[in-house]
């Protein structure tokens, strides 16, 4: 079957940039990569089992552990899911205080990726810009959740803490610190010739096969698609601000090429502070928990929602029988799809190129192997 | 030197040595000498690279071991070299083994034919520049057997693209080299200096002979960094895509032979660029006024590791600056505009020198003589 | 669209295949298994419909029967639609959509790993989450785990 100037390589489940336990069987040709064989699993820790001897709140901790670099966006996933279910309505002091808390989230990791993107292509100062970055949001989220990384912070009905004291007035001094932040990653790494002819043109993911692979986020507004759950489906009072859904350009090479992928998410970064911003400075007086009763007893019924996390559309299926512990819970990760379609992407590539279009893709394997 | 020696076996009653044991005797001294200064260079620079690093991404870098951490080569030496030697089974023994030698080996001898100062230096080849390119180009040899020998994909890889790299820029940095060769017209370096030490200040450089030379010591830098698989180059490394290419599955002290290698291999390149463009151990404007010949052997040899160091630091910052190419985009750059590049500039500079006689720019208006 | 336009249409359709409706938070409706490769082509190329997006397969076991379930999505219309067939549990099967989405390849397979639904047809029906030799299905109700796996203790002490 393999002939004789071919090597199939086994790269990962332990390999630099396989960001976490990914496990890509390379069937190449010198440099070439011919077929590719993404593997899963490696992290897989049955959450959807656990999840059926839990009850409801019991749940969320667990959700951490699904996207842990966007913890919150998980937790809120999660517990806006069983709201629906149950037909909460969250005061509005709480749901701007959630789009904080995931807008945050969502900056730190994005920068994340900005710096695993830099490392992936031999750069490796802007890994510790970005976590110069992410460290005062680490901060800020210490500050109001008591946690750096895996937050706990949601609860069905609201959130756990009100906003410290001072903590408002924090955080408007990192969003200012933080903007012209971006001009430096782009004068440091977006815009450096080597890097943009790097990923220019490479790893083109055409509009209709990430609609048919299923891909979600960042990843699919890379390819020209203007859709943003948070935009076009709003959820969480993100209906009230006031914010731009970049969509990819080309100015790499092609639409919807690896550098595509990559400036979204540094543009995105820009229009989270936006909405952290506009949060901050309209931030409602009042309660930060719905009447909930004590013992969750959600009524017969199920619902599937989806929310726009930091990787693309992660959302949770659940079916309640009545009782205190769910029937099912179906977690939907959007890296399962954007995973399955590097499948496609990855034919007929450099190894390098590989390297180069697996970390835009900006996978989390916690959260496909769930 | 030699006399010497013959002084010091007449003194212990030993009667006139043979001319072989004699040269025997010299050469050890100098390759012990060169060889400690070598390891203290290594040392320093992993120590200077290190500091370099944590400047530019915003962090400390060592401050542990030592004031300001700067015995935190000698730990880590220690720790290289009482760590586990592995040798896994499916790795071909001799190969894997022999493997570092040869890298360090070949990135070592060429200081041999580097001129430190006007007296110090350890052999005067009047083949010198021929001698280091060959020396340099052996290194490829090690890394092929090193990748080859471990038995692993990864580590293929590595070494399959060091030598299309290395072999490929060899012929860039050649080229480039004839350039001011052509100017000098001597492959002696010692001799290289010799021409550059003329008139004023550092206007005698042949970097400043005429443009071509200019453009050819960037070729030769550019190239040159390649050769040693540095960032943006460091493709056969490549910890990212590769885990750690020719060396992945090495460990301990030779482990440290290759890292060892790449600092020699830079500092061969930089020493090479130095006498061949920046003047050598070429002293400056106060080159006339010291008399001492020891005075000026200290001077001189300070003047030209420090401008080595320049050069070693531009690599470093560099490194922490710049992406890693791609392959095709690596073989483009050296095929495609490095090589033509260099012929051009050889073809000019000689057209120079017939049409100028073999003067320099700044000779023509008169600036030095 | 609203869900009961969806179920009268796909009713004049398919007729007795189409079952009831239930209207959720996404209207969701039981069909007959064996129409569900004719429905998906119909749900995602009829013009009224365009339900391009597959957003997940699951299923659930309801104890006597399996019932598994295809959420879709269009982008256009900005509608939800869940399908769910029965499936007899000693020998659950079903046909592959995932010529139709290609996102459904790897949810096929997933539930296939979770459930032993097999999905007839799919070009490589194996396990993804869990190891290639594990035996049983994890997220059916009566699902016990192994005491010992490749000689894990797996047994759960205090």
């Amino acid at each position: 079957m393999i002939r004789s100037q071919e090597m199939l390589i086994n790269m990962g489940p332990q390999h630099p940039s396989t960001h976490g336990v990914l496990r890509l069987i390379l069937r190449t040709d010198g440099e070439f990569v011919y077929d590719v064989e993404p593997c899963i699993g490696y992290l897989h820790r049955s959450l959807e089992k656990i999840a059926e001897n839990l009850t409801y709140p019991q749940f969320i901790p667990i959700t951490d552990r699904l996207d842990y670099l966007a913890a919150i966006n998980c937790n809120f996933v999660y517990c806006h899911t069983v709201e629906r279910l149950m037909g909460i309505e969250v005061p509005l002091r709480a749901q701007y205080i959630r789009v904080i808390a995931c807008e945050l989230n969502r900056i730190a990791s994005h920068l994340i990726m900005f710096g695993t993107m830099g490392m992936d292509m031999g750069a490796f100062t802007p890994f510790l810009y970005a976590i110069r970055e992410r460290e005062r949001i680490n901060d800020l989220l210490e500050e109001l959740t008591g946690a750096r990384l895996t937050y706990n912070y949601i609860r069905i009905g609201g959130v756990a803490h009100d906003l410290p004291d001072g903590w408002k007035e924090k955080c408007l001094e990192f969003i200012n610190y933080f903007r012209p932040k971006i001009k430096e990653y782009n004068d440091l790494l977006s815009y450096n010739v080597i890097f943009m002819k790097r990923l220019g043109g490479v790893g083109v993911l055409t509009k209709e096969d990430a609609i048919n692979y299923g891909v979600t986020g960042p990843n699919l507004r890379a390819t020209g698609f203007k859709w943003d759950l948070r935009k076009n489906m709003p959820y969480s009072s993100y209906d009230k601000f006031d914010f731009e859904v970049p969509v990819g350009t080309g100015e790499g090479g092609k639409l919807g090429d690896a550098f595509d992928r990559y400036m979204l998410r540094i543009k995105e970064m820009m229009e989270s502070t936006k909405i952290i911003e506009q949060a901050l400075l309209s931030l409602p007086e009042g309660e930060i928990m719905a009447k909930v009763p004590r013992v969750l007893k959600v009524k017969e019924g199920e619902v599937y929602f989806g929310a726009e996390n930091p990787r693309g559309e992660t959302g949770f299926y659940i079916k309640s029988n009545g009782g205190t512990k769910p029937e099912r819970v179906k977690i939907r990760g959007a890296s399962f799809s954007n995973i399955h379609a590097l499948k496609k992407v990855l034919q007929g590539v450099l190894i390098q190129d590989l390297v180069a279009i697996v970390g835009s893709f900006d996978i989390i394997l916690p959260e496909s192997d769930r | 030197m030699e006399r010497l020696i013959v002084k010091a076996f007449v003194k212990l009653g030993l009667g006139s040595p043979p001319e072989w044991a004699v040269l025997l005797i010299v050469g050890l001294i100098a390759g012990i000498i060169l060889l400690l200064f070598i390891l203290l260079y290594e040392g320093l620079g992993t120590y200077i690279e290190r500091k370099v690093a944590g400047d530019i991404q915003v962090r400390y870098g060592p401050n542990r071991v030592g004031p300001y951490g700067i015995l935190q080569f000698v730990a880590d030496g220690l720790k290289l070299f009482f760590k586990e030697d592995i040798i896994h089974s499916q790795a071909d023994r001799l190969l894997f083994r022999v493997a570092p030698y040869i890298v360090f080996t070949g990135s070592f001898v060429g200081l041999a034919a580097i001129p430190f100062s006007a007296e110090w230096y350890a052999g005067r080849l009047n083949v010198g520049v021929l001698f280091i390119l060959a020396t340099t180009s052996l290194v490829v040899a090690g890394l092929a057997m090193a990748g080859w020998a471990q038995a692993n994909k990864w580590g293929l890889l590595g070494g399959m693209r060091s030598v299309a790299q290395i072999v490929s820029y060899e012929v860039a940095v050649g080229i480039a080299l004839l350039v001011p060769v052509v100017h000098i017209g001597s492959l002696d370096l010692q001799s290289a200096v010799l021409y550059q030490k003329k008139g004023w200040g550092i206007l005698g450089w042949n970097i400043f002979h005429d443009p071509f030379t200019l453009i050819a010591f960037f070729i030769y830098f550019t190239a040159a960094i390649a050769e040693c698989n540095r960032t943006p180059f460091d493709l056969p490394e490549g910890e990212s895509e590769l885990v750690a290419g020719y060396f992945t599955e090495y460990t301990g002290f030779r482990f440290a032979f290759f890292f060892m290698a790449e600092y020699g291999d830079m500092f061969v390149v930089s020493a090479l660029a130095t006498c061949l463009f920046l003047g050598g151990w070429h002293i400056p404007f106060i080159e006339g006024l010291i008399k001492l010949p020891i005075l000026h052997n200290i001077l001189g040899s300070m003047v030209f590791i420090a401008k080595v160091m320049v050069l070693i630091l531009i690599m470093m910052w560099m490194r922490w600056t710049f992406p890693r190419l791609r392959i095709d985009q690596l073989m483009a750059l050296n095929w495609k505009r490095l090589i033509p590049a260099g012929l051009l500039m050889l073809l000019l500079a000689s057209l120079w020198d017939l049409i100028f006689d073999g003067k320099g720019f700044f000779e023509l208006i008169g600036i030095i003589k | 669209m609203s869900g009961e336009e969806i179920h009268r249409i796909l009713k004049e359709k398919f007729g007795e295949k189409i079952g009831e409706l239930k209207d959720g938070a996404q209207p969701s409706i039981e069909i007959d298994k064996e129409i569900i490769r004719e429905l998906a082509k119909f749900l995602k190329e009829d013009s009224r419909f365009l339900f391009d997006h597959l957003v997940y397969i699951t299923a659930t076991d309801e104890r006597t029967k399996i019932k598994v379930i295809w959420c879709l999505f269009s982008y256009t219309y900005k509608h939800y639609l869940v399908l769910k067939a029965d499936l007899d549990r000693s020998n659950p099967e079903v046909d592959t959509v995932s010529d139709i989405w290609a996102t459904a390849e790897w949810h096929e397979r997933e539930t296939y790993d979770f459930f032993g639904i097999n999905f007839k047809g799919h070009p490589d029906l194996r396990r993804i989450l869990l190891p290639d030799d594990w035996e049983g299905y994890p997220l059916r109700k009566d699902y016990t785990p192994p005491d010992f796996y490749h000689g894990i203790d797996n047994r759960y002490k205090r």
